[in-house]
């Protein structure tokens, strides 16, 4: 039952993405997004395509991997095309009743289930190669600048790592719990609506207590440690580029340059 | 032969990249009425093996059968077997969640259909044997101490009145008090009932003062299993899977290895006095 929860979905590998700085695959996430929302023609999305593909070849994550994030939103991604299919004015090819196809449409409908369904997959590249920890610190450092204008950057990072962290913890104490109370005979598949929610009761009490428990002892434990906030706070393991880092974010320029020429080209061929 | 495991296999998390075999083709029987310790290192699948009596867990291969009956035929019913087979789980945090001690101990038996006064009857009975005092029924659970909520969670597994009654380490975290009360009053009431008892502990002395036999897991496999008496007297095979006996047999290991004529193989504080008192007595 929450065994499906895709959030922190690590893949462990050794590779040469897992080894990035959080920052490269924060930024070539959205490059690679910029690209998506602003290509044009049939070289762009080839270009899209390979280096897609070449991504996640590099990976080492099995590429079912990358396609079980798309469970969640197929029923999206359908409505979404659906209604480009059937709701945009042009040149009618198909019609049926009320019911009407354009080209336009029908162009509509195939570019945006491809871009829903790349969009899915390549940001799934990025979370199932890094750590939600290295991410958080990734995000971190980058919006580091907002500081600057009042906000509390470090503390947003800090409470985000904590709840990430949880997640799973909580996810384990949930099945806990669960199991505990199946074992007393409570069942949690009924079909009736209000008899499903009544048997949530004695999973949500003992959940809701054990977390109030955990963030007390969590919170002791860090003003234990003299925890202040990030005024002056190093890090056990700083992020630094390195070589790898620099020839990525030259291959990201690179690559967004290409699918941009890939753009005006086809522009210009359709004038 | 209330639960037999024939060639039981359970991986955990297949097809991820998590994947781990946390049971590896474990095959034994539990005995009609006896009190079977369950014991293994951290992580040694104890607590998965247990879970699988009571069909929270689903074996990967392999069947586990309840009187005969495969538990994991389309037409068994799960929930008869988890009241017939009852399981106390490690921390009484996870199931506690009523108002009340007497509310949250009726909670099985109304699960099982009974009528309320029954259920309170019930309740009542259990809290009772549990060594519960009448004026702590009406406080709540979470008022309790440690060793109080593990009774009460106890409790709230015996009103349901199981044959079978599984206990996943009932005495971890408690001083060495509570630890003794919980366990006298589970072998008080398995003397007074005849309910099967499977206890799962890493305590050595635990398993050698009140089990009449037990098992012993490593990595995912039954390792051996025998009386308390029969297997502890292989306590260097026992040591190499970073188990010990328990520390009394040590001791009159200790003692014969130094040149005192004992007799060694007593596994309890009580065997290891006699057999002293005997070796005094025959030097005098």
């Amino acid at each position: 039952m929450f065994k499906d929860i895709t959030l922190g979905q690590y893949y462990p590998a050794d590779s040469v993405l897992h080894k990035l700085d959080p920052r490269v695959k924060l930024f070539g996430t959205l490059i690679y997004i910029i690209c998506l929302f602003s290509f044009k023609g049939p070289i762009g999305i080839a270009i899209i395509l390979g280096f897609l593909a070449a991504v996640i070849i590099l990976s080492k994550v099995p590429f079912k991997f990358m396609v079980k994030g798309l469970r969640g939103i197929v029923f999206l991604v359908i409505f979404a095309g659906l209604i480009n299919l059937f709701m945009t004015n042009g040149d009618i090819i198909w019609e049926w009743k009320k019911l009407h196809i354009t080209r336009q449409g029908l162009d509509n409908c195939i570019l945006m289930t491809t871009r829903m369904v790349l969009l899915i997959v390549g940001s799934s590249v990025m979370t199932l190669t890094t750590t939600p920890n290295s991410l958080t610190d990734g995000l971190e450092k980058s919006m580091k600048p907002l500081n600057k204008i009042k906000i509390p950057v470090h503390d947003i990072s800090m409470m985000m790592s904590i709840a990430l962290r949880f997640i799973p913890i909580l996810t384990e104490e949930t099945e806990k719990i669960q199991k505990a109370q199946m074992a007393r005979g409570a069942e949690f598949d009924g079909k009736n609506i209000i008899k499903k929610v009544k048997a949530m009761i004695p999973l949500l009490v003992p959940l809701f207590v054990s977390a109030f428990r955990r963030a007390n002892d969590l919170a002791l434990a860090m003003e234990a440690r003299c925890y202040n906030g990030g005024e002056g706070r190093t890090k056990m393991h700083p992020l630094r580029y390195v070589k790898s880092d620099v020839v990525a974010y030259v291959i990201l320029w690179i690559f967004l340059a290409l699918v941009i020429a890939a753009r005006i080209l086809w522009v210009k061929v359709l004038a | 032969m209330p639960i037999i495991f024939d060639h039981v296999t359970y991986t955990y998390a297949p097809e991820t990249a998590y994947k781990k075999v946390a049971l590896n083709d474990v095959s034994f029987e539990v005995k009609e009425g006896e009190f079977l310790a369950v014991v293994g290192h951290t992580g040694s699948g104890k607590s998965t093996m247990v879970q699988h009596m009571n069909g929270l867990e689903k074996a990967t291969e392999g069947h586990v059968y309840f009187h005969g009956q495969d538990i994991y035929d389309k037409d068994f019913d799960m929930k008869e077997l988890r009241t017939r087979v009852g399981m106390v789980f490690q921390y009484p945090e996870h199931q506690l969640f009523e108002t009340t001690v007497l509310a949250d101990v009726c909670f099985g038996p109304l699960n099982q259909g009974l009528e309320k006064k029954e259920a309170t009857a019930r309740a009542y009975e259990a809290l009772l044997m549990t060594g519960m005092k009448e004026e702590q029924f009406l406080l709540s659970p979470f008022e309790l101490s440690g060793g109080q909520k593990r009774r009460v969670a106890i409790a709230g597994v015996l009103a349901m009145k199981p044959e079978v009654i599984i206990l996943d380490e009932p005495t971890a975290g408690l001083d060495p008090k509570g630890r003794d009360d919980i366990l006298d009053m589970l072998k008080e009431m398995h003397e007074k009932t005849g309910n099967t008892v499977v206890l799962v502990s890493h305590s050595m002395e635990d398993v050698a003062t009140y089990a009449d036999r037990m098992i012993v897991m490593n990595k995912g496999q039954v390792f051996c299993q025998g009386t308390p008496k029969e297997v502890f007297a292989h306590a260097d095979e026992l040591s190499k899977i970073g188990l010990g006996a328990p520390s009394v047999s040590l001791l009159m290991d200790d003692l014969k290895a130094s040149g005192m004529n004992v007799e060694t193989g007593a596994i309890t504080v009580e065997e290891a006095k006699d057999a002293i008192l005997k070796m005094l007595n025959k030097n005098v």
